[in-house]
């Protein structure tokens, strides 16, 4: 579905990403995690097409994405950015409908097939109840959830998602990624940037780490998420226990552990 | 598990609620400003020193169209009616029309609500293209009675001139065309402005005989335009409308910044052009034959926002009724508020009520739109 050859990109001539390789398959689910700075959002935004490449290339689908007329690009991965603010005097159910911006006729309005569209993907996200209010007015939480019914409403072939829970109170978390598996078992690849290591774990049968804008690992969770690995990339001490209810891994942290822990802090017995 | 029954009560008839209520929204507010521009257009033709009914008015205007209306109106006053007055009047309907069409694209495709083709110094630098026309002999000394061709053409390259000048000013400090700063775009605009304008009065003092013409036109005024000017004007102002209008949905998706309007699948790039040089097209035609007029592009489409809100398929054409109403109306007042049959330039009425509807804005920290808005992180 999404595949990148040695990928190098940045901004300004700097490169931020380095020679990244990189294959999805159709239907997979994975996770992009890695420090802050390492490259998440620059990677999301090469494969969404935002970012052309230094060297290198991205392909959708087989076609190499550099040659995708930026609508038929659309109409094939759905985006859910990091850090968008609304836009004032649009209702949710007027954002939404943008989502089908690339699907509905060049001359016509949106029809009722990008009404239902819009529909269905307020239902699935869970929005219904917020459809007629002012986008501007919502919560970051609320916004979090129309953004996501906004990708859901573009197409469900191949989600990106950039750290698209991260204002999201637990229950709603939970509930944001059971809606992404619940898209993933009926076909839909996913790819989502996480700074939640466990929610990763918990989810996401692929875990992809970047450090420094390389991949340093990719693989499935239960084999890469261990103690030596996490430390090694997050530089700090973490313990990797099992999930009370589903066994997957799951990190904790360990207080003191910081290079900023002074005498005050908690020490380790 | 009320919640899940209450979302799926709403699920049932959602769609229909809302396509009714969007509906409801626009189409009569649509309606009634249709309605409020023919019959002010019939009022305003009346207005003036051989003032006349509405009834008399609609007469003359019917019989001039052919149809047999009424009693025959007297053929002095029908001249006065038609030939005069409702020539004026189309023109600042047009005008007024262009101007809030072009106010809303600015705003939308800047991203700034206090964009505006006055603002931006685009209304400025077609001004000077325009001058520039006249006091070279390009367009000749007939420009002003309106049969030359060549005077919107320049009025539109010195606005499209002012555009870009003003654009590269405030992208001077770097970024996408996306994140320019509010202030900074305007400041760039007072500034290509000003300097425009200091130009406009060097041309002025070098060609002493069109001095007071040219200083009325300027000013923005509708004195002694007939309809040669809007025949001048409209296929300038019908173009550049069009590529406003076709493009509506565009302004919506860039409204929410560059990153997911790409994200989307818009061009953002070309569509932002394509706007620009026809939001640039209206303001310039407007220029050409009604000089400088401030403030509609900025305050009309604030109006309809307020009550239609930003989705620009309502908003350009409710803008653009509006438009025609507030400057058809502001003429009647401008050639008829002072005694003995003087006029004020019809840019002074609207920039007294302009002035003070952009501090407004100014002031409404709310309305700011162009901040972030999916920016890379």
């Amino acid at each position: 579905m999404i595949r990148t050859h040695n990928l190098t990109c940045g901004y300004a001539g700097r490169a931020v990403l380095r020679d990244v390789s990189l294959h999805l398959a159709p239907g997979e689910f994975a996770a992009l995690l890695g420090p802050n700075g390492s490259g998440k959002t620059t990677l999301l935004l090469a494969l969404a097409g935002l970012l052309p490449a230094m060297s290198g290339g991205v392909e959708i689908g087989g076609r190499a994405l550099a040659r995708l007329p930026v609508r038929e690009r659309a109409r094939l991965v759905s985006c859910v950015p990091q850090g968008a603010t609304p836009p004032p005097g649009y209702t949710v159910r007027e954002l939404v409908r943008m989502g089908r911006f690339a699907s509905s006729g060049f001359w016509g309005g949106y029809g009722p097939e990008d009404e239902a569209a819009a529909q269905t993907a307020l239902a699935d996200a869970r929005c219904l109840d917020l459809a007629e209010r002012q986008a501007a007015e919502l919560s970051g939480g609320e916004f979090q959830r129309v953004l996501l019914a906004r990708a859901l409403c573009q197409g469900r072939g191949a989600l990106l998602l950039d750290e698209a829970t991260s204002a999201l109170d637990l229950a709603r978390r939970v509930e944001a990624f059971d809606l992404l598996a619940a898209q993933n078992r009926q076909g839909s690849t996913v790819f989502t940037a996480v700074h939640d290591l466990n929610l990763a774990a918990l989810y996401c049968p692929r875990l992809i780490f970047l450090k420094a804008g390389r991949i340093v690992l990719d693989g499935p969770t239960a084999a890469i998420f261990t103690e030596a690995n996490l430390k090694d990339i997050y530089e700090t001490d973490i313990r990797v226990a099992p999930h009370p209810v589903t066994g997957a891994p799951q990190a904790h942290l360990v207080p003191g552990a910081g290079p900023f822990a002074g005498p005050a802090a908690p020490l380790r017995g | 598990m009320a919640a899940e029954a209450r979302a799926g009560n709403a699920g049932g008839s959602a769609p229909e609620r809302e396509r009714r209520r969007a509906v409801c929204s626009a189409v009569p507010a649509l309606a009634a400003l249709a309605f409020a521009v023919l019959a002010s257009v019939v009022l305003a033709c009346g207005v003036g020193s051989f003032p006349a009914t509405p009834g008399e008015t609609l007469r003359a205007l019917l019989q001039a169209a052919g149809f047999a209306a009424g009693a025959p109106v007297d053929p002095g006053l029908a001249v006065v009616i038609v030939d005069i007055r409702l020539a004026r009047v189309v023109l600042a309907g047009i005008t007024g029309a262009s101007l809030a069409i072009a106010g809303a694209a600015f705003q939308g495709v800047l991203r700034n609500p206090l964009a505006d083709a006055f603002t931006l110094g685009v209304s400025g630098g077609a001004a000077f293209g325009a001058s520039l026309a006249i006091l070279s002999g390009l367009a000749g000394a007939a420009a002003l009675s309106g049969d030359d061709r060549a005077l919107p053409a320049c009025a539109l390259a010195g606005a499209l001139a002012a555009l870009a000048l003003v654009l590269g000013l405030s992208r001077a400090g770097g970024g996408p065309l996306s994140s320019l700063r509010r202030e900074t775009l305007v400041l760039a605009g007072i500034v290509v402005s000003t300097f425009l304008s200091a130009l406009i009065s060097l041309l002025k003092s070098l060609d002493e005989e069109s001095v007071s013409s040219i200083v009325f036109w300027i000013m923005g005024s509708f004195q002694g335009r007939g309809f040669e000017h809007a025949q001048l004007a409209w296929p300038y102002m019908l173009l550049g409308a069009g590529l406003v209008l076709w493009r509506a949905r565009e302004l919506d998706v860039l409204s929410l910044g560059e990153t997911q309007a790409r994200m989307l699948g818009l061009d953002a790039g070309r569509s932002r052009l394509w706007l620009l040089l026809g939001a640039s097209l209206l303001s310039g035609a407007a220029v050409a034959v009604s000089g400088v007029i401030g403030f509609v592009g900025l305050v009309v489409p604030h109006l309809v926002r307020l009550v239609l809100g930003a989705g620009h398929r309502r908003l350009l054409p409710a803008s653009a009724l509006l438009g025609a109403l507030l400057l058809i109306w502001s003429d009647v007042l401008a050639r008829s508020v002072l005694p003995g049959g003087a006029e004020l330039p019809v840019g002074v009425v609207t920039a007294l009520v302009g002035g003070p509807f952009f501090c407004l804005i100014l002031a409404r920290k709310g309305l700011s739109t162009g901040k972030s808005g999916g920016g890379r992180a």
